[in-house]
């Protein structure tokens, strides 16, 4: 082959190169869109889970608008949380504001020994489908259906079913409080309550409202609305309403009272010290019915009396 | 287009219906009827009579409930139906059997019907009648055409094309002259020339009766046997088969100028026309392959399944799987036998155990077998896909709300994927989805 047709394709192609080059070049500056870079810098110390829980489309999206706003008002990421905030907040120059942490916590107590099965379900495992068929194997319309939207719906992994009771548990050290489970459960069985002090929480792990001989029908853990955790209560924290007590979570200061007085078990503690078993005093304990939930002493109790 | 061939299991064909006795105690639902419950206008400790009217319709989409029985009205309160969800109900203590002296309990036949369009109209809907081919449509609303459109065919569904169920079947050969003087009323009502009566093949003995019964109204009545194949009784594919018709997607039936009515419906029509009688008993099938007797039953509504089971067969066996409201195909398992009867209840259906039992899922192979049988030409394989992967919108695009939801795709799925729950949920999230965008 002559060595002039391969210098030429050579030449042919490095001067279209180089005009493309040029091209290219010119098109680049002219067109050019100047982003700030702070939006980088935030986008990286989010989680990236966008997981929407800050009710933006995205991480990346809030961190525009933190860059927009230029400042925190209003803006907060639940699932960074304070750590997040100190670092966006040292980016955009500001002060973070001072949140409380909050934690997913489940509102039944269903699980397959409290609330047994009395029939089998045999369809798509879906909450929302499920849902919509029919009221479940326990029979109680308002419980936990035990399908796991929730936890398919955790970018955290802090949300599996267990096994043994049927129910999902959260993982106090992933949950991040985003919110992404209470979106998808259909039954709005998930709430997200303040951490607590010593991560200490008291609430009704039951929605049920029907009048209480047919909710204990259904499942022995239910909230019958006796109102008797209503008249321990010193902070007048809970509220009753169609058979069921709330407790409103900005008042309970977690002393414990009403658990050891929740007939049927429907108050849960969570990460208070367990009772020891004393056989000799504690009469009024043994007068419970029995429940499996662990019931629990209150923190401020003298331990010698 | 598409269609499956399920077996038939007719069983309980040759069981001549019987009346079922009125239990001790009744409990009426409000929602017996697609829309707005119905409002009681009753109070407790009321004294009622069959017949008499106890829950209004006060909403548009709505159908008045009458009193199956005689007696005191216990209660006023929520119960549950057969899957445990509660609604509003009207509960009787049953005591004698007085009926409403505007009924007439003759048992002679009353041809003349001299109403016009808005009295027949008015008439239904004072007798709360409602399509009783499952999805309990207010007749009243259907049979009043809306203003611009016009009625050309009048089709009686006599199909009947779910596998088990027998209550067309056998209302046909014991009710024919009484459901064709029906059909002729709604024929007059809607001022068509003919009506069509389809009838699937494999009824032979309803097919040559009414076309006896039929050749008395001078033509007006024509019975058309169909080719068998599920769902030939499907409200569209039951106009394509008799018209040749398609109705459009998002359409309804009166805008390719059909209107179709089950045959049950026209058999309750007869009644409330001709005998002032309102809509208070429905033919019931009780059938299962391990029952050991199969019934025919003419139910007062509001029966519980439960005294159904007692007084037919006893007890259920101890093998039983599920008991199901309707067909096989499109019925619901029940969760709690204990609730009523509503107007649209055409079955109690025991499914053994080794049946009931759905296989084991597995991977969609792409066969496209359910794009095969599905009967409005949709994709089920994509659907489910779509809706795995929380892409409503995407399915909504794809016209998931077209389903019918025959069960056709699920039927024909040899990787046992639940191709119809997944569907059904695809097209709750597309309905809210179109809710929010409206708002």
């Amino acid at each position: 082959m002559d060595i002039n047709v391969i210098l030429l394709a050579v030449l042919i192609l490095g001067v279209t190169g180089a005009i493309f080059a040029v091209v290219l070049y010119i098109v680049a500056q002219k067109f050019k869109v100047i982003e700030d870079p702070m939006i980088d810098q935030i986008a990286d110390v989010l989680p990236g889970a966008n997981c929407g829980g800050c009710g933006k489309a995205g991480c990346r999206a809030m961190a525009e608008a933190f860059v927009k706003q230029g400042n925190m008002e209003g803006l907060s990421c639940p699932a960074g949380g304070a750590a997040v905030a100190e670092k966006v907040a040292a980016i955009l120059g500001c002060v973070a504001e001072a949140s409380d942490p909050k934690v997913a916590v489940l509102r039944c107590n269903g699980s397959c020994s409290n609330a047994p099965a009395k029939n089998h379900y045999d369809g798509l495992k879906d909450c929302a489908f499920a849902n919509s068929v029919y009221t479940g194997e326990s029979g109680c319309s308002f419980g936990c259906l035990g399908l796991g939207n929730c936890a398919k719906a955790c970018q955290f992994g802090a949300l599996s079913v267990d096994p043994e009771t049927g129910l999902p548990v959260v993982d106090e050290e992933k949950c991040t409080a985003c919110g992404a489970c209470v979106k998808a459960c259909p039954r709005n069985l998930i709430e997200l309550r303040k951490k607590g002090m010593k991560n200490r929480r008291v609430f009704v792990a039951c929605r049920n409202t029907e009048k209480g001989g047919v909710a204990r029908k259904n499942c022995s853990a239910a909230c019958i609305g006796c109102g008797k955790c209503q008249k321990v209560c010193k902070k007048e924290a809970i509220t009753i309403e169609k058979n069921l007590c709330y407790i409103d979570w900005t008042k309970c200061v977690a002393c414990g009272l009403c658990v050891n007085e929740c007939p049927t078990g429907a108050i849960h503690a969570v990460n208070f010290t367990p009772v020891k078993p004393k056989p000799k005093v504690e009469a009024p304990a043994a007068e419970a019915p029995k429940v499996d939930t662990p019931k629990v002493e209150t923190p401020a109790t003298p331990k010698t009396e | 287009m598409g269609g499956v061939h399920p077996e038939e299991n007719k069983i309980s064909t040759n069981a001549v219906i019987e009346k079922f006795p009125v239990p001790a105690q009744m409990t009426v639902l409000m929602n017996q009827h697609l829309g707005a419950p119905a409002t009681p206008i009753v109070a407790k400790g009321d004294k009622v009579k069959v017949g008499q009217l106890i829950g209004e319709a006060q909403a548009f989409m709505c159908a008045n409930v009458h009193s199956p029985v005689s007696g005191t009205v216990k209660d006023i309160t929520a119960v549950k139906d057969p899957f445990g969800m509660m609604k509003p109900a009207i509960v009787i203590d049953v005591e004698g059997d007085e009926w409403m002296e505007t009924i007439d309990r003759t048992p002679d036949i009353k041809r003349e019907c001299n109403l016009d369009s808005k009295e027949v109209i008015a008439k239904l809907k004072e007798m709360g009648i409602v399509g009783l081919g499952g999805a309990t449509f207010p007749a009243h609303i259907k049979y009043a055409v809306p203003e611009g459109k016009k009625a050309e065919y009048l089709i009686i569904n006599a199909v009947e094309c779910e596998p088990y169920l027998t209550s067309d079947h056998r209302v046909m050969l014991e009710h024919a002259e009484e459901i064709c003087i029906g059909i002729d009323i709604l024929r007059g009502a809607l001022n068509v020339p003919h009506a069509y009566i389809g009838i699937e093949n494999n009824k032979p003995e309803p097919i040559a009766h009414m076309q006896k019964v039929a050749a008395q109204f001078g033509g007006r009545l024509i019975v058309e046997p169909l080719k068998v194949k599920y769902p030939q009784g499907a409200e569209k594919q039951l106009i394509n088969a008799i018209t040749g018709r398609c109705v459009p997607s998002g359409k309804l039936p009166i805008d390719v100028g059909c209107v179709v009515s089950n045959v049950g419906t026209t058999f309750a029509v007869y009644e409330a026309i001709q005998k002032n009688k309102p809509l208070i008993e429905n033919i019931l099938t009780v059938t299962g392959k391990k029952l050991p007797s199969q019934h025919n039953y003419q139910v007062r509504i509001g029966t519980t399944y439960s005294d159904i089971i007692k007084h037919s067969i006893g007890e259920l066996p101890a093998t039983t799987g599920k008991v199901i409201s309707g067909g096989p195909m499109m019925g619901k398992a029940m969760c709690n036998l204990d609730a009523p009867t509503v107007k649209g209840a055409s079955s109690v259906l025991v499914i053994d155990e080794g049946e009931a039992v759905r296989a084991q899922e597995s991977n969609c192979i792409r066969c496209g077998k359910c794009m095969m049988a599905c009967p409005m030409g949709l994709e089920p394989y994509l659907f489910s896909a779509l809706v795995r992967n929380d892409r409503f919108e995407e399915a909504g695009a794809n016209n998931i709300l077209d389903c019918i939801e025959c069960g056709c795709c699920f039927f024909s799925c040899p990787a046992n994927k639940p191709l119809l729950d997944e569907i059904r949920l695809g097209k709750n999230k597309m309905r809210a989805i179109l809710a929010a965008k409206k708002k």
